[in-house]
């Protein structure tokens, strides 16, 4: 039987995970209630509006038993608004955040809508690049000394920002892989579940 | 980044922003103050303008984009997309408002247009959104380059009739064109003045290229799960929220009855108490000159 992963629908393109995990076999549920949450083994968290998911996801009791589950082993994987969540802190205003992910992320690192962009971005254990999308998107300031970078991307000063991190069982990405046919991380981040 | 594979400004990236902002509720501001109040409330982006609908409506006179001064001090007030409208037709308000760093332009029939035709919205980096009654409006509009789509319904009314009529009618016209065969599609574009290549597209895919979203009309938190149900992608709501009693109750709940939209009981909750909605009008009463959802077709 296959596993159920879980997405987090309170806002965003979490339908486009769903198409991308039934593209490759996978079995994708809805995740709105701490109740739909126990019934997966894994859970993607999509692109949004961090700051409106956090907020749904606060009111409706979700942060704890998403902590919990991850803090048991539980994958996670979050892209762009997912990402912001996973993490620790973000640099300026507070918001809801999930802190399992040891990472301090800038928001709207590369500007605003005019700044978004798509390019080619070299990947850690992949052997062809992969066709990236970023949206008003962030990018990882600061990481903890257990989180793994798989991609980053270079600024106007030369300096590298993380894009893509791994920590254990949980996957981030600022950019959408569920925006294009590329189904590499989905595939990665399904293993994880597997394996678990 | 500077690789030679970054591509700014394209469909992708465009229609992509839309994409993000689905199942969530997009709200008329005219201040900073109201901007806050939105973003807190869980809005998933703000719409800055200089009066919302209703004033509009009760103003009169030529209705144009927000003063750039205050539109300014919304995109540095708030970390959630800021979209701002400009005249159907006026480019040039279009790059003022491109140059001030909105994330999206709503080329709006709420203001008063001044061309008979549309923006070129492929010319600008920033992507843009447009309302439409029915399919062959929506297509038109995408023809010129908009990355996103909403009903126009009849804004500043309070009255949900329009966006529902939209909606259905572009739905209904969708159904249509999946059940027709190559030799009948030309046919299918000249009947509904559209691009054939869009109208094979949508025959071929049972949908539109872009996102769908519900405005017009919506004061409610029942409004907003109706057009959610229709098959809208998420909601615009302008004069509902601060032209209500308490518009960060209102605003809450609105955004509450979008993602769980299937849910009645729940539904049901975030409404009781409410205070009072915003008074709508009959669009029976409105003078035909009086209607927006005419300007720019």
């Amino acid at each position: 039987m296959t596993v159920a992963i879980g997405v987090l629908a309170l806002q965003g393109d979490f339908r486009e995970h769903l198409l991308m995990l039934e593209s490759v076999g996978a079995h994708g549920v809805e995740v709105r209630t701490p109740q739909d949450l126990d019934a997966v083994e894994g859970l993607i968290i999509p692109g949004g509006e961090s700051t409106t998911i956090g907020r749904l996801a606060t009111m409706f009791g979700l942060i704890e038993p998403i902590r919990q589950r991850c803090s048991k082993g539980m994958p996670v994987f979050g892209t762009c608004a997912g990402m912001i969540f996973l993490a620790t802190s973000t640099v300026g205003k507070e918001q809801p955040q999930l802190g399992v992910l040891d990472a301090c992320v800038e928001r709207n690192a590369f500007g605003r809508q005019v700044d978004s962009f798509e390019a080619d971005l070299d990947v850690v254990g992949l052997q062809e690049p992969m066709h990236a999308v970023f949206i008003r998107a962030p990018w990882i300031e600061k990481i903890g000394a257990d989180v793994e970078v798989l991609a980053s991307v270079t600024d106007a000063n030369g300096l590298h920002h993380p894009v893509l991190v791994r920590q254990g069982r949980i996957l981030a990405s600022s950019f959408h892989p569920e925006l294009t046919d590329d189904a590499r991380l989905h595939k990665m981040f399904i293993d994880l579940v597997e394996g678990a | 980044m500077t690789d030679a594979t970054t591509q700014h400004g394209t469909d992708k990236v465009k229609r992509g922003l839309a994409e993000m902002l689905k199942g969530g509720v997009i709200m008329d501001v005219v201040s900073v103050e109201q901007a806050k109040i939105a973003e807190d409330a869980g809005a998933c982006a703000v719409m800055s303008l200089e009066r919302v609908p209703a004033d509009i409506r009760a103003h009169g006179g030529v209705a144009r984009m927000a003063d750039p001064g205050k539109v300014e001090a919304i995109v540095n007030a708030v970390s959630i997309p800021v979209m701002a409208k400009s005249r159907i037709g006026h480019f040039v308000e279009a790059r003022v408002l491109e140059s001030l760093g909105v994330d999206y332009i709503d080329e709006s029939e709420v203001l008063s247009p001044v061309d008979v035709y549309h923006i070129d919205k492929r010319a600008f980096t920033v992507p843009f959104v447009c309302g439409a009654k029915d399919l062959g409006e929506a297509l038109r509009r995408i023809g010129e380059g908009a990355a996103m789509i909403r009903t126009k319904g009849e804004p500043g009314t309070g009255n949900v009739i329009e966006a529902v009529k939209h909606m259905r009618k572009v739905t209904a016209q969708i159904k249509w064109l999946t059940t027709l065969g190559p030799d009948e599609i030309m046919n299918a574009a000249r009947d509904l003045q559209a691009p054939y290549d869009l109208v094979k597209e949508v025959a071929a895919s049972g949908k539109l290229p872009v996102v769908n979203f519900a405005a017009g009309g919506i004061a409610t938190p029942s409004d907003a799960a109706l057009m959610m149900q229709l098959g809208c992608d998420g909601v615009f709501v302008g004069s509902g929220i601060f032209k209500s009693g308490d518009a960060a109750e209102r605003a809450n709940a609105i955004v509450q009855a979008t993602t769980f939209h299937n849910d009645a009981a729940m539904i049901a909750k975030v409404s009781k108490n409410l205070g009072e909605a915003m008074v709508g009008i009959n669009i029976d009463t409105l003078p035909e000159s009086e209607l927006m959802q005419h300007r720019g077709s």
